[in-house]
């Protein structure tokens, strides 16, 4: 099980993940980030991921997907609050990222 | 050596089985008493194995997985995930960091790497045309 909220502040689209990210729930989260950058066109996005519990390589193909798009719509992409096992993966797939966060 | 206990889990690829099997051998593995880190490396590579069936194994279709997990009394966690698909042509090729065959828009390409990098062993058996099995092993810390 995997979950996705928003919360958007001027230009930065804020999505706070939650649960656990793997092949068959990225489908899902994927789409739902799509649909709202969609409809916002954010400067900003910004994938929290405080309360993730579980991600595999699929969530790196989540990030790097989502840094393409925002880079097409001329944006950039932050991914931020990252607990131990996630930051392992960022690290393993050289992905940046923030310790803290902006929001 | 032999096993000091063993099970197997059968179910079809389907991506929503990805998160049962992750938690079927987290189940079975608290007998051994992993620490978070080890079990979490484990989840994760495991997660990567049966994604690679899910989406490589049976396209178009569905097909079997098979999960063995086999525990041994020096703290040794050797698994095997297996399936019956069409294998794969060329093994050191699929397992260079970021080769995919799948969506390169969507799929990172690293799921050797990250078996790899997670776990102690990994060995890759495969025929084209029969199958392929990835043996995934880890030894586990032993307490006093």
């Amino acid at each position: 099980m995997a979950d996705v909220t928003f919360q958007s502040a001027g230009e930065v689209l804020v999505a706070y993940l939650s649960g656990e990210i793997d092949h068959h729930t990225a489908q899902m989260l994927r789409q739902r980030i799509d649909e709202t950058t969609l409809r916002q066109l954010p400067r900003v996005l910004v994938l929290d991921f405080g309360g993730v519990s579980f991600m595999d390589s699929s969530g790196v193909g989540l990030i790097l997907g989502r840094q393409r798009r925002m880079m097409q719509l001329e944006g950039k992409l932050v991914v931020q609050h990252p607990p131990a096992a996630v930051e392992r993966m960022l690290q393993l797939a050289r992905v940046a990222y923030q310790k803290g966060g902006q929001a | 050596m032999k096993p000091i206990n063993t099970a197997r889990f059968v179910f079809l690829s389907r991506s929503v089985n990805e998160s049962f099997a992750r938690g079927a051998l987290a189940a079975f593995l608290a007998q051994a008493d992993p620490t978070v880190p080890q079990l979490a490396d484990i989840k994760t590579a495991v997660s990567e194995a049966v994604t690679n069936c899910i989406v490589h194994a049976y396209p178009g279709g569905l097909g079997v997985i098979t999960l063995t997990v086999a525990l041994y009394e020096n703290g040794l966690v050797k698994i095997t995930v297996a399936d019956k698909g069409v294998g794969i042509p060329d093994v050191d090729r699929a397992m260079e960091p970021l080769f995919t065959t799948g969506n390169p828009e969507e799929r990172a390409g690293l799921g050797f790497a990250v078996m790899q990098s997670f776990m102690d062993g990994v060995q890759v058996r495969s025929k084209p045309g029969k199958g392929t099995k990835v043996i995934l092993k880890k030894q586990l810390s032993v307490k006093e």
